[in-house]
């Protein structure tokens, strides 16, 4: 048997990697801790009113900024579900993202919210879209020598509503299903729709004919119906050693619902 | 809650606050892995990555080269050297079941390291001696072992069928035990009955987790030849001897030293081959080695527990008395027997616990599959047959539409039957005698704390809502105070202060707290002046351990033995002293004086140095004395547990409303011990009630290995836990003590499916089998609505 | 940190394939030096090289929570994290909660009244969460509640280390586990 060395590898929080390492399961030969990088600590907001959150951001730094939190309350909502407060003094935004685990909440968080991953190399920068971002379980667009740096999350606008529900079995596990969703409503109807489902899929997806079902009218019962039923027909979740395929999908159909109906109290629509 | 089962005015039966928590609060506590040995080299195991197979081939020149390497085992290296692993103790069959019953008991001796075939996933392979753990880690990944794969069977009723794999290639079939036991006329009892009810409970495969994995540390020191052994066992003894006649050493020239236990519940209490092998390494190496087990490899190959299979029935007539019982059980002992009757034994005695069974008739065979041995975990067999006892009569009360509580009523033994022969053996193949209780009270008492009446009422009103309460009772006997015996020593040191040794450690049940306050008491003296060694063989020759709820019962018994002689021997020599009659003198507070005459008083010191000085001494210079109690009967512990619960079906989500336990254990030396044991044994049930569940795939993988996979009970998901409690002292012991620490662990499983049950009357559910996880609730309410 | 005494952990044979580094830390106020390999786990540096066995490994996995210490004020998993990523941190350790000859602190006499630890594995951690819990000045039952969370226990069940817990940081244990 040959130990598998991979070459460099970027340390975040470790929070995920660790495990992996401890288990010996990954073997990178170096590793390098970005969360000791002064430039990489930034969270900040930009003029135009969009999120900064640098590769070295600790998620609990993220919960502990009051002026994040009113700005972006799915992310405060979505972090304060991710693992325990123990693991969230250590891991990092980013590092969750670029470790794009299919029931992690902030890749879905990341899609939903229409995020920007700043992506850097020797070669120069890339902007890659949430929605490019993550290509199968544990697997990003990342390539060799090249690291996401920031997350750019847009400004969140004041027409706009949100919600963010997971399933889980106990506190702080990963989802067995959960849903992010954020709309855009004017004139009493839904203008724009993103919705997020984790837990379900390879990585956190969008289903377009959920999304077509809300987008133009008010969210009434028939629009949820549909939604219903979009989620129902567009997934096919894996079963796992907690829960069936069959399990999850109508757990993301009833979320869905939820979180939809929700984001659109919350809208100014 | 009150506690009428206080012994006496003094400081038995009171909640003396513990005093092994000081250390362990500063972090002063010494586990395994806490104790500094200078130079200890660090031990890792190669483990077999597939459930069957011929090994072809084992390469271990590349790991032994690796720099840090200080040795590298494989299974030739020690086969020859070292006989295969069996638990001589466990594996024995009493006289009074070989005669009356004569099961099939097939041994199969574990292999210190696999030679030629592995059996299941974990089995170690080989073993590596190194610098530390991160270089005998890298030597794993160094050995080459081939491997070709041979069938393997998992399933426990297919390993049964002819034709089927076999577990281990040289064996004439998958039978590890066989037992077929009953009383009355069985057949009769059916075919007069008014109403039978017949189906198949499982209990899945669950784990002790303790959050301390297993632990071990051996060095040999040539100055003395002796080999001592730091463990984390339950069993000190055991493993010393089984240690002394492995390596060929004698007994004396082995100490093994139980130190802080960071939970056992069973697993520390069987003995693993890890146990020989690194002793072994030390005793071939003159240095230290430690081997301490990481999570992975504890939920993959520490011993797992609880995989029942029963094929029950239950015969009633039209009030709903019970007229026999029926039940074909299997139990999956893992790719070996490893402690023989002791589980399906266990399951067969405790199946139909308080109830009144004038016909049963019970076979249980234990089948071989090509996954980790199962081996007693808290309730030893106890949860998965009151999984199923408790689950028939609740699909009998819905059969003959009589409440669950009522159906229990009518069939509980009363005390006025006590003590009641069941009319089948218990586990040492004497005839089963429950010693005493009280089932009706404790019935009585739960119909008030969960107000029966109005639950029911607030139950329909919840359905005409559409929401879904139900109410779950499970009722269990525990035979606890197992035998052959266990000894303790109470000396009185230079100092005066009192030490007691035993060979029953603590794993967390606080026998520093409760065992002094027995010597306190019976000795009269001071209960700060007393000390407790459990677990080290030097102390005592003789030993069991704790495990089977028998600590209390049995080490404390000795200890009232031991301190009694003490206190004759220390009020005699304090006579020759004072020159009175030892009739005339008392021993209050740690002080001899004569009765009623203050001032004139001798302390404990005092009567220490004069000893070898005194020319009316008995030419002794200690006062110390040893006493063995060999308990005469099982004192039967029971217990109680309502629950009551709300149930989504869309979600399958369970909120538990309310969980109550009435519990019956003799009387009690420290209320706050003895309630928080029930407690920790009910969140154990809990969890395999609600999320436990060790899984293997079809090939044989065990899938949740990790605490993200294999799902324990957090403080958010766990209930606060009403107690309250019924005493019936034993009258098999002086104490008049019963075990505990088993019985809370016994109820919940069957408690939850009842509830759940009940909940979802209205969809027709049955609920066969645990985990109920929101996952498998939802498929039960699904199944209903296809 | 300057006038903290300093001391030097002890190296161990040099047959460690990945490559060393120099780190200074506090740790329970104490200033500490030492050289440490690559892959060396924060926890076992405090183990075994420091001697700070109150903190336990039951997982190495971040699950189980008994490795919980406080590193910079927060609640932290040290099996999650390299000795040599705290260089320069401060850290603590439940040997720092009431150091010898001091009498148990609020949070360590009640676990101690409330019987809420049987074998004391994983109390360190629970200590240590709820420590940086109440030095967060974000006390309440549902941030105790979620701070439990990230702890394992196996021996109690949880009901008394939730009354003790209530009873340190709120002044009661009459409602623990509401």
């Amino acid at each position: 048997m040959t130990a598998k060395i991979s070459a460099a590898v970027v340390l975040a929080g470790g929070q995920s990697l660790i495990p992996v390492m401890n288990l010996r399961m990954g073997h990178p030969a170096a590793l390098v801790d970005v969360c000791r990088i002064p430039e990489l600590q930034q969270l900040s907001m930009t003029p135009d009113g969009s999120l900064h959150v640098g590769a070295g951001v600790r998620q609990a730094d993220v919960l502990a900024d009051r002026e994040v939190g009113a700005r972006w309350p799915m992310l405060r909502r979505a972090i304060s579900e991710i693992g325990h407060p123990q693991i969230r003094s250590r891991g990092t935004v980013c590092g969750s993202i670029a470790h794009a685990d299919p029931a992690a909440e902030l890749p879905a968080v990341a899609l939903a919210l229409d995020a920007t991953m700043v992506v850097r190399s020797r070669r120069g920068e890339r902007r890659i879209a949430a929605e490019e971002f993550v290509l199968a379980p544990f697997t990003t667009v990342l390539e060799e020598n090249e690291i996401l740096i920031e997350v750019v999350f847009p400004p969140a606008g004041a027409d706009s509503g949100w919600a963010f529900e997971e399933f889980a079995t106990r506190r702080g596990d990963f989802a067995t299903a959960g849903a992010a969703v954020r709309l855009v409503a004017g004139a009493g109807a839904v203008i724009d729709c993103r919705l997020a489902l984790f837990g379900v899929g390879g990585r956190a997806l969008r289903l377009s004919e959920a999304e077509e079902a809300v987008v133009g009218r008010p969210v009434d019962e028939e629009v949820l119906a549909a939604v219903h039923s979009a989620v129902e027909s567009g997934l096919d979740p894996s079963p796992d050693v907690h829960a069936s395929g069959e399990f999850r999908r109508e757990l993301a159909a009833r979320l869905a619902v939820s979180t939809i109906e929700r984001a659109w109290e919350r809208s100014n629509g | 809650m009150s506690h009428d089962a206080a012994i006496g005015e003094g400081i038995l039966g009171r909640s003396v606050p513990r005093v092994e928590d000081d250390r362990l609060l500063r972090g002063e506590g010494r586990f395994v892995d806490d104790l500094q040995i200078p130079g200890a080299l660090e031990v890792a195991f190669l483990r077999s990555p597939v459930a069957h197979a011929r090994i072809t081939s084992v390469d271990i020149a590349a790991a032994l080269a690796l720099p840090g390497v200080v040795a590298v085992y494989d299974g030739a290296s020690v086969a020859d050297r070292v006989e295969p692993l069996l638990n001589s103790e466990e594996l024995r069959v009493p006289e009074g079941i070989r005669a009356n019953i004569d099961p099939i008991v097939r041994i199969q001796p574990s292999p210190l390291l696999a030679v030629d075939e592995v059996n299941y996933v974990g089995q170690p392979v080989a073993m590596v001696v190194a610098e530390s753990r991160y270089l005998a880690e890298d030597a794993l990944e160094l050995i080459d072992v081939e491997y070709d794969a041979l069938s393997a069977v998992l399933d426990p009723e297919q390993a049964l069928v002819d034709g089927s794999p076999l577990v281990l290639s040289d064996a004439e079939d998958n039978i590890g035990v066989h037992i077929e036991h009953g009383t009355g006329d069985v057949e009769r009892a059916f075919a007069e009955a008014a109403v039978v009810v017949e189906d198949t409970f499982v209990s899945q495969r669950y784990v002790a987790s303790p959050m301390e994995c297993r632990g071990i540390v051996a060095t040999h020191d040539p100055f003395s030849n002796q080999l001592t052994v730091w463990s984390n066992t339950q069993t000190p003894h055991r493993v010393r001897n089984h240690l002394a006649s492995a390596i060929g050493l004698d007994p004396e020239a082995v100490r093994v030293i139980s130190v802080d236990v960071g939970g056992g519940f069973g697993q520390k209490g069987i003995l693993v081959v890890e146990e020989l092998l690194v002793p072994l390494a030390a005793h071939d190496l003159g240095r230290p080695v430690r081997w301490l087990e990481d999570r992975n490899e504890n939920l993959m190959a520490g011993t797992h527990a609880r995989e029942q299979v029963h094929h029950i029935a239950i015969a009633a007539d039209a009030e709903g008395r019970i007229l026999g019982v029926r039940d074909r059980m299997i139990v999956n002992l893992g790719c070996r027997n490893m402690v023989g009757l002791v589980v399906p034994y266990n399951s067969l005695c405790h199946l139909v616990g308080p109830y009144r069974v004038p016909n049963l008739r019970i076979t249980a065979t234990g089948a071989l599959t090509n996954t980790m041995c199962t081996a007693p975990y808290r309730g030893a067999g106890r949860p998965e047959t009151v999984f199923a006892m408790e689950r028939v009569m609740d699909r009998l009360a819905d059969e003959l539409d009589l409440d669950p509580w009522e159906l229990r009523r009518r069939n509980v033994i009363t005390p006025a039957e006590m003590p009641y022969r069941t009319g089948i053996l218990d586990r040492r193949g004497l005839p089963q005698e429950y010693d005493s209780g009280d089932y009706p009270e404790m019935l009585d008492r739960i119909h008030k704390m969960i107000d029966l009446d109005g639950f029911r009422k607030r139950q329909q009103q919840a359905r005409s809502e559409g929401r879904y309460l139900g109410l779950g009772l499970a009722m269990y006997l525990e035979a606890t105070g197992l035998g052959p015996f266990e000894g303790a020593k109470v000396t009185v040191l230079p100092s005066g202060r009192i030490r007691i040794s035993t060979g029953a450690p603590s794993q967390g049940q606080g026998h520093r707290t409760t065992f002094a306050q027995i010597a306190a008491e019976s000795l009269g003296v001071p209960f700060e002046d007393v000390e407790l060694v459990a677990g080290d063989t030097r102390d005592i020759p003789f030993g069991v351990g704790t495990i089977a709820s028998r600590a209390l019962v049995t080490a404390g018994n000795a200890i009232l033995q031991a301190a009694t002689l003490v206190r004759e021997r220390i009020l005699a020599t304090a006579a020759d002293m004072l020159e009175l009659d030892p009739e005339d003198l008392e021993l209050l507070g740690g002080v001899v004086r004569p009765k009623g005459v203050p001032g004139h008083e001798l302390e404990l010191a005092d009567i220490m140095r004069a000893l070898p000085v005194t020319p009316r001494g008995s030419g002794r210079d200690s006062l110390s004395e040893t006493s063995y109690f060999q308990p005469p009967n099982y004192a039967t512990s029971s217990g109680l547990h309502a629950v009551l619960v709300e149930v989504d079906p869309d979600t399958g989500r369970i909120e538990i409303d309310d969980y109550v336990v009435v519990h019956e254990a003799g009387r009690i030396v420290n209320p706050q011990v003895a309630d928080a044991q029930i407690v920790g044994g009910t969140a154990q049930g809990l969890g395999g009630a609600l999320f436990e569940h060790l899984q293997y795939d079809a090939s044989g993988q065990p899938v949740t290995t990790t605490f993200m996979d294999y799902v324990l009970p957090t403080a958010g998901s766990m209930p606060d836990v009403r107690l309250d409690e019924v005493v019936c002292p034993s009258p098999t012991n002086a104490l008049g003590v019963k075990g505990l620490g088993e019985g809370g662990a016994v109820g919940p499983p069957a408690a939850i499916a009842n509830a759940v049950e009940d909940a979802l009357r209205p969809f027709g559910v049955v609920v066969h089998a645990c985990p109920l996880t929101p996952n498998r609730v939802r498929d039960l309410v699904r199944a209903t609505q296809l | 940190m300057a006038d903290s005494r300093v001391r030097t952990a002890t190296t161990p044979p040099l047959l460690e394939p990945s490559a060393w580094h120099e780190i200074e830390l506090e740790v329970n106020g104490e200033i500490v030096g030492a050289q440490v390999e690559s892959r060396l786990l924060l926890v076992d540096f405090l183990r075994h090289r420091l001697g700070l066995t109150g903190t336990h490994v039951g997982c190495e996995q971040g699950s189980c929570g008994a490795c919980t210490i406080i590193i910079d004020g927060q609640a932290s998993r040290s099996c999650l994290a390299f000795a040599v990523q705290a260089d320069g941190a401060s850290i603590r350790t439940v040997e720092g909660l009431a150091p010898s000859g001091a009498p148990l602190n609020r949070l360590q006499e009640a676990f101690h009244t409330e019987h809420g630890l049987q074998c004391g594995f994983c109390t360190p951690g629970f200590l240590m969460s709820l420590t940086a819990l109440e030095e967060s000045g974000e006390v309440g039952k549902e941030s105790i509640e979620e701070h439990l969370d990230g702890n394992l226990c196996r021996c109690t069940g949880y009901v008394n280390i939730k009354k003790a817990a209530h009873k340190a940081l709120l002044g009661t244990s009459e409602e623990a586990a509401r």
